[in-house]
């Protein structure tokens, strides 16, 4: 009885943050309903037994990925009224679009349902073992048979974060930054002068 | 009791509510790669339930590579808009045609 009532408050919660995240008029508001959004679609991950991917998603997109679109919304400065200029007007097409996929996605379900749709049965290769925790589980799946796709995921986030760096890096130019060669041939002759000035007078370099 | 149906039909929604962010915020990419997050969340739930309903992790693991690659989408995509607003000082996506042939 908890289970439905907690299933339905999340997906309820979800989807009512989702829509509000496309329908803010304001970014800033619309990436804090998509945290919302994040937070209770970690709630439904929760129920079906699946921790990890909720705390994990919860950990990234919380943590990181949502902070990233709120630093940058609130680094630009943009007149944000002006760009939802188009959004009456795109109105009508975009619900005829949304109704027609949501309704193609439906009809999917329904064959499924129906026993039309055959998802075949899992090998059994990937079945958590009976009294082996969620993240147990995944960690021997992923550090075994899936090892080398963890590690291109790994190259995935290095190529990401050395793209994001190369892109915004920018070279300023009043900046005095350090000239190598120019340090090293100096030499102390040109660099320093020994003067021995009289008692009582002061010296001009 | 709860079985995929339900899962299936909260994923879809939301990939729905996706779709209909990028169409109806055209000018605005900041909405646009937020709407592509929620859509790639929708993915999530779908493999998640999946996986968790026929007793196969494989599904979990996809869903964290899914993860991966979209914090790496977003990273770019936000570098993007960042030198993008720097030339121009704007971010309308619409007249952003400066490469066109």
């Amino acid at each position: 009885m908890i289970h439905v009532f907690a299933f339905y408050l999340f997906a309820v919660l979800t989807i009512a943050s989702g829509a509000i995240t496309i329908l803010a008029r304001n970014p800033v508001h619309s990436v804090l309903w998509l945290i919302l959004a994040f937070f209770n679609a970690a709630g439904l991950m929760v129920l079906v037994g699946a921790e990890f991917i909720a705390m994990l998603l919860v950990i990234v997109y919380v943590g990181a990925v949502a902070v990233l679109f709120l630093f940058v919304v609130m680094m630009l400065d943009i007149d944000f009224a002006e760009l939802r200029a188009g959004f009456v007007k795109n109105f009508p097409l975009g619900m005829l679009v949304a109704l027609v996929l949501l309704a193609e996605i439906v009809l999917g379900i329904g064959a499924y349902r129906a026993g039309a749709l055959d998802l075949g049965t899992p090998d059994g290769m990937a079945a958590a073992a009976p009294g082996v925790s969620n993240i147990a589980a995944i960690g021997a799946l992923l550090y075994g048979r899936y090892l080398f796709l963890f590690e291109a995921s790994g190259l995935v986030l290095l190529v990401a974060m050395i793209g994001a760096i190369v892109l915004t890096h920018r070279q300023r130019g009043d900046t005095r930054g350090q000239i190598i060669s120019k340090q090293n041939a100096r030499r102390p002759d040109e660099a320093t002068i020994n003067m021995k000035p009289e008692v009582g007078k002061g010296m001009t370099l | 009791m709860i079985g995929i149906e339900h899962y299936v039909v909260v994923s879809s929604i939301l990939f729905v509510l996706g779709v209909l962010g990028i169409f109806l915020n055209r000018k605005n990419i900041i909405v646009i790669l937020m709407a592509i997050e929620l859509i790639l969340l929708a993915v999530n739930i779908n493999l998640v339930a999946f996986s968790a309903f026929l007793g196969d992790l494989t599904g979990q693991i996809f869903a964290m590579f899914v993860l991966t690659v979209a914090a790496g989408e977003a990273a770019v995509g936000l570098a993007i808009l960042v030198i993008y607003f720097r030339s121009r000082g704007t971010i309308a996506v619409d007249d952003a045609n400066r490469m066109k042939g």
